[in-house]
């Protein structure tokens, strides 16, 4: 496959045509903030945390979409992004009720773990504090739109690895709310094959095993990319 | 330096878990004793906040009137003020109530709807504070010069912070948010 050759943050970097910035960042050891990225499941941009500048283009671009291109300049860290990327992990905290003292996933939480990777150390806006939801009609699972972030995760990996589409998004801006089979509680989704991937798949601690309580919550999400790439012999 | 430094703790909207955790010092407490008075706090016998404190540490979130005064006097007379613990930080379990709505409503489901037949409203002007609209965290009504989050911070986190502020050096980066 043709190498294209690109400077992110300076540095040479060499990558095969077709990758994106991030693939090629990660390969060369430069951390970008993710979200609503996840290996084995496609890339949509939504999260925005990955925006880099790219020499040439006066919009800023997401590393998780954009293709490498010869001679490409990339910047992954100036001071307008990681200015941008607080902002946004602010904005997330303040749109629903992240109440980590109180949270299943707190200590194994992606937007905690943000929060402290682009510096945050408080929230400069003001909380929306919506009324969300708690669905556990499901015997197994729940969803606690408090702690969503709409990344989507659950709904791409419920779609595109389990084959199922039991997951997608209802309603537009602050308004919108993951649902199961067009709006049935959980429980009553019939598509749902209860396997689990959607709670593998979410990085915060909206979706949950029933039982498990307060900062509780265990999981690897790095399982999607396993089963992924151990279907690609036979797929 | 001349004379020891004065050190405040402040208890507003909060369970006192962060005080608790300050406790959980034990004997580097002893040590602390050496480096700074503690001139004004939940746990020492002094009525009204001191002038020219030197570092303040602040538990709670801004839930009623009382805190909001309370809050701006502490930022007035100190020369640092530390957000201590999640409900200072981010308003946390404190502000769960934000969602039910006003307060008023709230009074009246919790003390006359589902309170016993003599139910009333609690009212007694001077005594108990008027609750605030929307409970805040301490940065939305004074300016906080350093954040310590946690529910509630480890003891260390506590000692590490209280080190590096007393010494005049930056607080210890790192850690987790909430």
């Amino acid at each position: 496959m043709a190498a294209r050759t690109l400077t992110i943050d300076g540095q040479l970097v060499s990558a095969r045509a077709g990758e994106t910035i991030l693939e090629a960042a990660r390969d060369a050891g430069i951390a970008i903030p993710t979200l609503c990225h996840l290996e084995g499941l496609s890339a949509v941009g939504a999260c925005r945390l990955c925006l880099v500048e790219v020499v040439g283009s006066s919009r800023l671009l997401p590393a998780c979409l954009t293709p490498v291109s010869e001679g490409m300049e990339v910047r992954t860290a100036s001071e307008r992004l990681q200015a941008n990327r607080r902002a946004l992990v602010e904005l997330l905290f303040a749109e629903r009720n992240h109440v980590c003292a109180v949270c299943v996933a707190s200590g194994n939480c992606e937007l905690q773990n943000l929060a402290v990777q682009v510096g945050m150390t408080h929230v400069r806006y003001a909380y929306l504090t919506p009324q969300c939801s708690v669905d556990i009609s499901h015997p197994q699972f729940g969803i606690d739109h408090n702690r969503c972030v709409l990344c989507t995760r659950c709904v791409r990996a419920c779609d595109e690895v389990e084959g199922v589409h039991t997951w997608d998004v209802a309603g537009r801006g602050v308004n919108a709310r993951v649902i199961t089979d067009l709006g049935l509680p959980w429980g009553e989704a019939t598509s749902c094959t209860s396997c689990g991937k959607c709670l593998l798949a979410c990085p915060t601690g909206a979706i949950f095993r029933r039982g498990t309580s307060v900062a509780e919550l265990e999981r690897d999400p790095r399982r999607i990319a396993v089963i992924v790439a151990s279907r690609q012999e036979r797929w | 330096m001349a004379g020891k430094l004065k050190l405040a703790t402040v208890w507003l909207g909060g369970c006192s878990g962060c005080h608790m955790s300050l406790l959980d010092l034990d004997t580097w407490l002893i040590d602390l004793a050496a480096l700074a008075d503690l001139v004004y706090s939940p746990i020492a016998d002094q009525k009204h906040f001191p002038d020219g404190v030197d570092l303040s540490l602040v538990e709670g979130a801004v839930a009623n009137e009382e805190h909001l005064a309370l809050a701006q006097e502490v930022r007035h007379k100190s020369r640092v003020l530390v957000a201590m613990g999640d409900c200072a930080v981010t308003g946390n379990v404190t502000a769960l109530r934000n969602q039910l709505g006003a307060p008023d409503r709230l009074l009246q489901q919790i003390y006359v709807e589902h309170g016993d037949a003599r139910g009333v409203l609690p009212a007694a002007p001077g005594i108990i504070p008027r609750l605030l609209d929307r409970v805040v965290p301490l940065h939305a009504v004074v300016p906080v010069d350093h954040y310590l989050p946690g529910c509630p911070p480890a003891a260390p986190q506590i000692r590490a912070l209280l080190k590096a502020l007393l010494s005049g050096a930056p607080p210890p980066a790192g850690g987790r948010f909430g």
